[in-house]
């Protein structure tokens, strides 16, 4: 793990606030339009030490979060995600950089459908703060940008008036409200 | 001016013939829109029985031949259109020779649950309805999200949506008035 840091962030480790966080996606589909889904259920570590910040999490295929039933059989199916044989999607840093600012520029590894690549994000740290129940709290937002081919999500269908019915570009959008465990 | 709408759905509260109805209140004071419902009725197409075919089959010859244009609305099943119509189209298409289809003034709207709007089954169902030797409209109504697309009234929630089936509805009548005007379809 290697990581740069020179916002002031106490040391230790950081869990998900699951009710103030989202794991979100976007992709273009009948070439201008876009469509969103969401994983509900997220979950999240990020391990601050005098070495740097390194963050994983995952999220269950499973909790994907779309308003037709249609299409997330279609999603969880094996010309998407395939979620019998690959139920997790899983995500470890490698390198995280923030400046005085707070930007964040993330290296890190991302596992769909059983295939692990490079990726990078941008975002933002805030934080740290103290909620109302006295718990050091940080927030994390990021996102990337990544081909779903690469990871074996090939569905697609030429539109009749030309185009496809869905792009390879997928931008993932993730916050996280992170609370600091007692030391 | 008389429109023959023929909805692709058999069920009760089909998205499809909903957007046929709002369809009807978007013509103008001189057309009107009947409803073919007996899609269900039809027998299979079979050439054996070209000859003498069942009520219906008559019925539906009758009702395309008395109409001035034909306004169908398909759902979309595994990408593609649903075998009742198609069936009713075949059916319509036969003999060559004086096909009820012939020549008709033709545009196909569609509706379906996902995000995409039965765009294939359109394109489909148009690939017939010209290979039928009708007059089919190229512009196309792909309404997505069906089951939210309708307000209780049964108009279109999105106005630009339905501005523009207002537009494919003036094309459809816009095309009748040229048919006269033009030679027979190849």
């Amino acid at each position: 793990m290697t990581a740069t840091q020179t916002i002031a962030l106490p040391l230790g480790t950081y869990t998900v606030d699951t009710l103030h966080s989202y794991a979100g996606f976007s992709v273009k589909h009948t070439v201008v339009a876009t469509f969103r889904g969401e994983f509900t259920d997220i979950d999240a570590t990020l391990i601050c030490t005098d070495d740097g910040i390194r963050l994983e999490g995952s999220v269950p295929v499973g909790s994907i979060s779309i308003d037709d039933q249609d299409l997330r059989g279609h999603l969880l199916s094996p010309e998407f995600f395939d979620v019998v044989r690959a139920p997790e999607i899983h995500f470890v840093s490698s390198d995280i950089r923030v400046d005085e600012a707070g930007a964040v520029a993330l290296d890190g590894e991302l596992t769909i459908k059983g295939t692990t690549r490079a990726v990078q994000a941008r975002g933002a740290l805030t934080g740290p703060i103290v909620d109302s129940y006295e718990r050091e709290k940080i927030g994390l937002e990021l996102e990337a940008t990544v081909d779903r081919t690469t990871y074996g999500l090939n569905w697609n269908m030429p539109l009749p008036k030309g185009g496809v019915a869905v792009a390879n570009d997928v931008k993932l959008t993730l916050s996280l409200g992170l609370l600091r465990e007692e030391a | 001016m008389l429109v023959l709408g023929i909805s692709g759905s058999l069920r009760r509260d089909s998205h499809n013939t909903a957007l046929l109805r709002a369809a009807a209140r978007l013509l103008p004071r001189d057309a009107e829109l009947v409803e073919f419902d007996q899609l269900r009725g039809l027998p299979a197409f079979d050439e054996d029985d070209e000859a003498a075919p069942a009520p219906t089959v008559h019925t539906l010859r009758d009702a395309l031949a008395s109409a001035d244009a034909v306004l169908i609305a398909t759902p979309e099943y595994n990408s593609s259109i649903p075998g009742t119509l198609k069936n009713a189209l075949d059916w319509a298409s036969r003999p060559r020779c004086g096909a009820a289809l012939r020549d008709k003034p033709a545009a196909v709207i569609g509706a379906s649950t996902s995000i995409f709007g039965a765009v294939w089954a359109q394109a489909e169902t148009r690939k017939v309805l010209r290979a039928s030797g009708a007059r089919v409209l190229e512009r196309e109504l792909p309404v997505a999200r069906a089951t939210t697309a309708f307000t209780a009234g049964g108009r279109l929630v999105d106005r630009d949506l339905e501005a523009e089936l207002r537009r494919l509805l003036t094309d459809l009548l816009a095309l009748v008035a040229a048919r006269d005007q033009l030679p027979a379809a190849a």
